[in-house]
């Protein structure tokens, strides 16, 4: 085949995906990508009738905002602390449900259970355990020392209990299935060479989970964010302070049509995930030379 | 004594495992069993809780309760029988969310394939584009979401919540994971044959991918079958409100009927999990790794 063929057939080739991929691409262009270069370009005037370009002064604002700064300390403490339990909880109950127990399937089935919850009853359930005359403070702390837990230092536990809740049977699949994705030879040579349980763990199944690892890191970090749905129902717009996130700040701008710190927020919210998820992506290039493939 | 040792770890784990299971299944099974319980009883349970009670008996404390007293279909007769509120809610659920899972996927099966079927560059850095704008906090795109509404005029409508949810990236991302799985040889043996491009994608790759299908279908339909934050922002019309954001703001002095509704509104996914869990375990685990 000469050279000019080839040319014309790739370019075939390239007309015809984009065909298949039209549909969606269009969806994309117009319901993502162009509304939010828009979100972009308003992030960077300062108002939208004046419409002055004043690059990065919406930004310098709300880093000065109060409101704002409160609610990136928040939600970032509060990831901080949901993504690596939300990971580490997972792995565990993987390995426990890996291991020959009997009900396998059907603990499998419960964990998976919180999916099918709907919002207003975990909220309702939520609010009957870690209420002032709620479930827990009967059972753990009787008479005195009564504590309204969504008022208190530990609300962002029970919200982080709830994410948990909510978030670790999905994350056990996924390294359930990079469990079984770990070539038994492997395992087998350790077992027979008389490798201890921990070098098994860390030597071997570590290794070969640690895109999964990755992987449930940004979704745990997603879903971290996800969990607002549940706080804003149990304590609505302005919740006790640890409590105001970003999503908090966004949802109230919003209400208050401030375009410009709003865009400004959901820009910068933008490119801080971007950062992070291109950061775990390298990392999962480091870690995972050795075992891809 | 090793062997000893071993039954020993395993019996610890099934406790440990039981322990777990219970702890989240509670709000499943108190949410089901409450539902049968008579308003005055939920009342005396809960009414502490949520001040504004009709009169009547109140203990002090709430009342975890799993077991009625007498079990009742009271709650399911007066959502159900007596107003149509919670019935058109339920509709209009269905409305919003059975289009966005056929569409949704429609449209992501015939992108994944333009995904699996050619690489190169420029597709790969679409695809990547994709996966980021899957993992996009829904507050980022909600501000976009809205504008786009607003310049085309289908703000509190339904349509401002199916379009975006249509061209969502989730299956298209997961969708073409599966399909790469095809053995290419059975692409080249259709091609061979003489089929055309959409021949094959309908007569090769749809059948192959049927499980996958159903599996991200399933997933999507969960997703958005308690959705609250979009319906919030771009419905502001109460009329329209699918079930899962009206179950949300049932009073204080309704809650027997939020139990009973909520349970109703369970019964699609409890289907799914008694019918489809094994699709539903294959779509979360294919999910597993950004890289296709």
């Amino acid at each position: 085949m000469n050279n000019r063929v080839q040319k014309k057939n790739k370019a075939f080739d390239f007309l015809k995906s984009l065909c298949f991929l039209f549909p969606s691409l269009l969806g994309v262009g117009v319901f993502f990508i162009l509304p939010f270069g828009v979100v972009i370009y308003y992030s960077m005037i300062d108002g939208p009738i004046t419409k002055n370009f004043v690059l990065f002064e919406n930004f310098t604002k709300l880093f000065q905002n109060s409101a704002f700064r409160l609610a990136a300390k928040n939600t970032l403490s509060f990831s901080a602390m949901a993504v690596p339990l939300a990971v580490v909880l997972a792995v565990a109950l993987a390995l426990m449900l890996e291991s020959r127990i009997p009900m396998k399937s059907q603990f499998r089935t419960f964990f998976l259970s919180p999916m099918m919850v709907p919002v207003a009853s975990v909220v309702l359930v939520w609010q009957v355990l870690f209420n002032y005359n709620g479930t827990i403070n009967e059972l753990f702390l009787f008479g005195g020392g009564k504590i309204d837990w969504l008022q208190s230092e530990y609300a962002q536990i029970v919200v982080l209990l709830l994410f948990l809740w909510k978030n670790l049977g999905y994350n056990m699949i996924l390294f359930m299935a990079g469990l079984a994705n770990i070539p038994k030879e492997l395992l087998e040579v350790a077992d027979v060479e008389g490798a201890s349980a921990a070098y098994k763990f860390f030597a071997i199944k570590l290794r070969y989970l640690s895109p999964t690892v990755l992987f449930v890191m940004i979704l745990s970090l997603i879903n971290s964010f996800k969990v607002f749905r549940e706080v804003y129902l149990l304590a609505g717009a302005y919740p006790y302070d640890p409590l105001y996130t970003l999503q908090h700040f966004m949802n109230n701008t919003f209400g208050s049509m401030d375009y410009q710190k709003l865009s400004a927020a959901a820009v910068l919210m933008a490119l801080v995930m971007v950062v992070i998820i291109a950061l775990l992506f390298l990392a999962e290039d480091w870690f995972g030379k050795d075992v891809e493939g | 004594m090793k062997k000893k040792k071993h039954y020993f770890g395993r019996g610890a784990m099934f406790v440990l495992c039981a322990i777990f299971a219970v702890l989240f299944l509670l709000p499943t099974v108190l949410t089901i069993s409450n539902s049968f319980m008579a308003e005055t009883e939920i009342v005396s349970n809960y009414g502490m809780i949520f001040s504004n009670t009709n009169g009547g008996f109140v203990s002090k404390t709430v009342n975890l309760k799993f077991i009625p007293d007498k079990v009742t279909l009271e709650q399911y007769i007066s959502g159900l029988m007596k107003s149509p509120d919670y019935l058109i809610k339920y509709w209009n659920s269905i409305l919003l969310v059975l289009p966005i899972v056929i569409l949704q996927v429609a449209i992501a099966s015939v992108a994944a394939y333009s995904f699996t079927r050619w690489r190169g560059k420029i597709r790969s850095g679409i695809f990547f584009f994709y996966v980021i704008l899957m993992l996009m906090p829904y507050q980022v795109t909600l501000v976009p979401n809205y504008l786009v509404s607003q310049w085309l005029g289908i703000i509190n409508t339904r349509w401002s919540i199916i379009l975006p949810g249509m061209f969502a990236p989730f299956s298209v991302f997961l969708l073409t994971k599966f399909m790469r799985r095809i053995p290419y040889s059975l692409i080249e043996a259709a091609k061979v044959d003489g089929a055309g491009e959409w021949q094959i994608f309908t007569r090769v790759c749809l059948p192959q991918c049927r499980s996958a299908i159903f599996s991200i279908a399933i997933l999507v339909f969960i997703d958005y079958w308690n959705m609250v934050e979009q319906p919030l922002v771009l419905l502001k019309d109460a009329d329209s409100q699918p079930l899962s954001v009206f179950l949300s703001s049932i009073n204080a002095g309704e809650i027997g009927l939020a139990f009973a509704m909520a349970t109703v509104y369970m019964i699609p996914s409890l289907l799914i999990f008694l019918y489809g869990e094994a699709y539903l375990v294959e779509g979360i685990a294919n999910s597993g790794s950004v890289k296709g």
